[in-house]
């Protein structure tokens, strides 16, 4: 089926009680350390509204500060180029590498990279990508995408990747220290870092003051494919940018506490131009955003940070995973996202939510997910892409809801079926409630009823 | 001071005593709140489902019905921020901006409006678990989010605390979604009932009871799962306890 169907997809990990287990519990942990170093900081509510309309002005002078940082990266030695979408993106790319001769690029995470599918094409052209973040590379050696934004392979147990490491690095299968398991992955990644011929990294931030980006990473792996291989490329999305060196130290303040509960991340990398004998590029894609800043109620998600604090908490995540989306993007952060590249492929999205509003009120840039969510709900309806049971369902209730004394009738009706009618059939796989739980006591009255008799005017005790 | 009385369509059907609870509560500091018979629902089944045309025609015809009071007491949290947030399908009239102002439950009506400080017919000498509701609790702000790092307060168990021998009580993933999530419910019924009966056994294993809350809609939910699981637990509506009626 085109339409990705997170429930059923979601079914799958809720069923398999080990992973999602210690899936909840990690991310359910991240997001305690993030309450406590966040609420240990006074200012924390103010450096929210401070980032956001940070995020607010530079997306309302969106081609000033890109042309500011074009001009100030040009100057440090930097190549920047532009690309309109992930295929423009792609073929840059392919042609910087060509010119090179490379055959072999270590890369750092990226969700852009990951968003324009430049792995795969890459490799169809005959050139080897080895992710360099470790969760990223278990995701590549299992051909799977990453199920969250920050932590990768984290909807996997350390069983998972020992059998994965036996089965396509030769390690021991029944190994599953940590330790080893690292060590193995070091021993494999060791040689493939010596003989890359290009290395690339996406961007967390472009500062327009100076012409420079910066890198966070908790493993380095960026750095080495920024430092070892004489080419070295980065790419960002045009959302990126910042106007001031003084906005960056705002927001690391905040990604990896807000991410993980640390205080920093444990490499953040100022890349202001190439190293002596090295040769640096930067590539500026838009694939779709400017498009979307014109649009009032889904501009506000261009702020986000790509912390990963939204899927942490949001409760259906983690009990489900990151797979279940079947996007780049996932959880809360994926829904406001996808349906604005593919509205019919992702029509389901908006609805694997409760409304519980946790994401919003993690969110360091302030970005209005829960309302984001509910605009996706009504275009899915307006762009005719509901599912045919919520238009049967909403022009029931639309009936039954219409007035009072209708309402009246449909509970009479419902009650004497909760009173009289067999429980086999009441809850019958018929009725989704019953899969979950039991029906309801019916109640002896109804508040209608109770009030006919002992308030209304004329009658009250 | 003239009263209108909201009762959505779930309370009336599933748990009046939540409404008669509420309405007598209100009786006993000498208001008359007028139960405004002739509406049916706040329209948020429509509007959860992304349906804002067909709640408009709902907003419409409640337009009549909510307007002239000085407050309308909703007895439930999801419902009460569907007036104040979501009612904004139809035009924004001065009489529309006027009920949505109006608007507000009854914890927020007790502890801002009339600012209760003594409740002494209300007696349980119980633990009580205080699940606030998401909307209760992120949307109308009746209690601190454990997410934002603010001064902390809760109207709802300062509510609580004038309950006679009440200890308020928490589960351990305090604020976490029990999974209800109106239509979500049935939509996904695997992932709500897996967020239902987490937070049901997070009671159990806390040897936790009762359980009340601002939003009868999780409670029917959680007592419904608790009941296909076999665990014993007991909810009230917080004016159940506020008003004395809450039986062990």
């Amino acid at each position: 089926m085109r339409q990705v169907n997170q429930v059923k997809l979601g079914e799958a990990f809720i069923k398999d009680t080990a992973h999602r287990e210690s899936h909840d519990r990690c991310l359910w942990a991240a997001r305690m350390r993030r309450d406590n170093v966040t609420s240990a900081i006074p200012e924390w509510e103010e450096m929210r509204t401070l980032a956001s309309d940070i995020k607010r002005h530079t997306l309302s002078r969106l081609d000033e500060y890109l042309e500011e940082f074009e001009r100030n990266a040009t100057a440090n030695g930097i190549h920047v180029h532009w690309a309109a979408d992930a295929a423009e993106h792609n073929s840059i790319v392919l042609d910087i590498l060509s010119a090179h001769g490379v055959k072999t690029v270590t890369k750092g995470k990226s969700m852009l990279m990951d968003e324009c599918g430049m792995r795969e094409y890459l490799g169809e052209h005959g050139i080897e990508v080895y992710e360099a973040d470790l969760g990223e590379r278990i995701q590549q050696l299992d051909q799977q995408r990453p199920s969250h934004i920050v932590m990768p392979a984290i909807h996997k147990l350390r069983t998972d990747v020992a059998a994965l490491f036996a089965r396509t690095l030769g390690s021991d299968p029944s190994n599953d220290d940590p330790h080893y398991l690292n060590s193995v992955m070091r021993a494999h990644m060791r040689e493939k870092y010596k003989h890359a011929d290009a290395g690339m990294s996406g961007v967390n931030f472009a500062v327009a003051e100076t012409g420079g980006i910066v890198v966070c990473t908790n493993e380095g792996n960026a750095d080495i494919s920024a430092n070892v291989p004489p080419l070295y490329i980065a790419s960002m999305g045009l959302e990126k940018i910042v106007p001031r060196m003084s906005d960056v130290a705002l927001m690391v303040r905040m990604l990896s506490r807000n991410a993980l509960g640390f205080d920093i991340t444990q490499y953040t990398s100022h890349y202001h131009g190439p190293r002596k004998g090295q040769e640096m590029h930067i590539v500026i894609v838009d694939n779709g955003r400017s498009a979307r800043l014109s649009s009032p109620d889904y501009r506000e998600a261009l702020k986000c940070i790509r912390c990963g604090a939204c899927m942490n908490t949001c409760p259906v995540f983690r009990r489900t995973s990151g797979l279940s989306y079947d996007a780049p993007y996932m959880g809360p952060i994926g829904i406001a996202l996808e349906p604005s590249y593919d509205l019919d492929r992702y029509a389901r999205l908006p609805y694997s939510c409760t409304h519980c509003g946790s994401c919003g009120a993690v969110c360091p840039v302030r970005v209005p997910l829960p309302e984001i969510i509910f605009y996706w709900r009504n275009k899915v309806v307006e762009s005719g892409n509901s599912m045919l049971i919520h238009d049967m369902e909403m022009s029931a209730a639309g009936m039954v809801l219409k007035d009072a004394s209708n309402l009246a009738k449909a509970e009479k009706l419902g009650l004497w079926a909760l009173r009289n009618l067999p429980q086999g059939l009441t809850e019958s796989q018929l009725n989704p409630w019953a899969r979950e739980h039991t029906n309801p006591e019916p109640p002896a009255q109804t508040f209608r009823q109770y009030y006919e008799k002992n308030i209304k005017p004329g009658k009250k005790q | 001071m003239r009263i209108g009385f909201f009762v959505p369509c779930y309370v009336d059907m599933l748990a009046p005593q939540v409404a008669i609870s509420t309405y007598n509560l209100l009786r006993r500091f000498g208001l008359d709140p007028e139960f405004i018979e002739q509406a049916s629902c706040c329209a948020l089944p429509f509007t959860d489902m992304g349906y804002g045309k067909k709640a408009c025609r709902l907003e419409s015809g409640l337009v009549p019905l909510l307007s002239g009071y000085d407050h309308v007491v909703v007895p439930s949290g999801i419902c009460t921020d569907q007036f104040r947030a979501h009612f904004d399908g139809i035009e924004q009239t001065d009489q529309v901006k006027a009920i949505r102002a109006s608007v507000c439950d009854p914890v927020e009506f007790l502890h801002d409006i009339l600012r209760v400080d003594s409740l002494p017919w209300a007696h349980f000498p119980h633990k009580v678990a205080l699940h606030n509701g998401c909307h209760s609790l992120r949307y109308l702000l009746e209690a601190k989010p454990s997410e934002l790092a603010i001064p902390d307060f809760s109207k709802t168990a300062d509510l609580l605390g004038l309950v006679d021998g009440l200890e308020v009580v928490y589960a351990t993933r305090r604020d976490e979604c029990c999974g209800f999530g109106g239509a979500f419910s049935i939509w996904d019924t695997s992932c709500s009932g897996q967020m239902g009966i987490d937070k049901v056994n997070d009671y159990a294993r806390n040897g936790y009871r009762y359980v009340t809350s601002a939003d009868y809609s999780c409670l029917l939910h959680q007592q419904t799962i608790a009941r296909k699981h076999g665990i014993d637990i007991k909810t009230f509506y917080i004016t159940e306890l506020l008003n004395g009626d809450a039986r062990p």
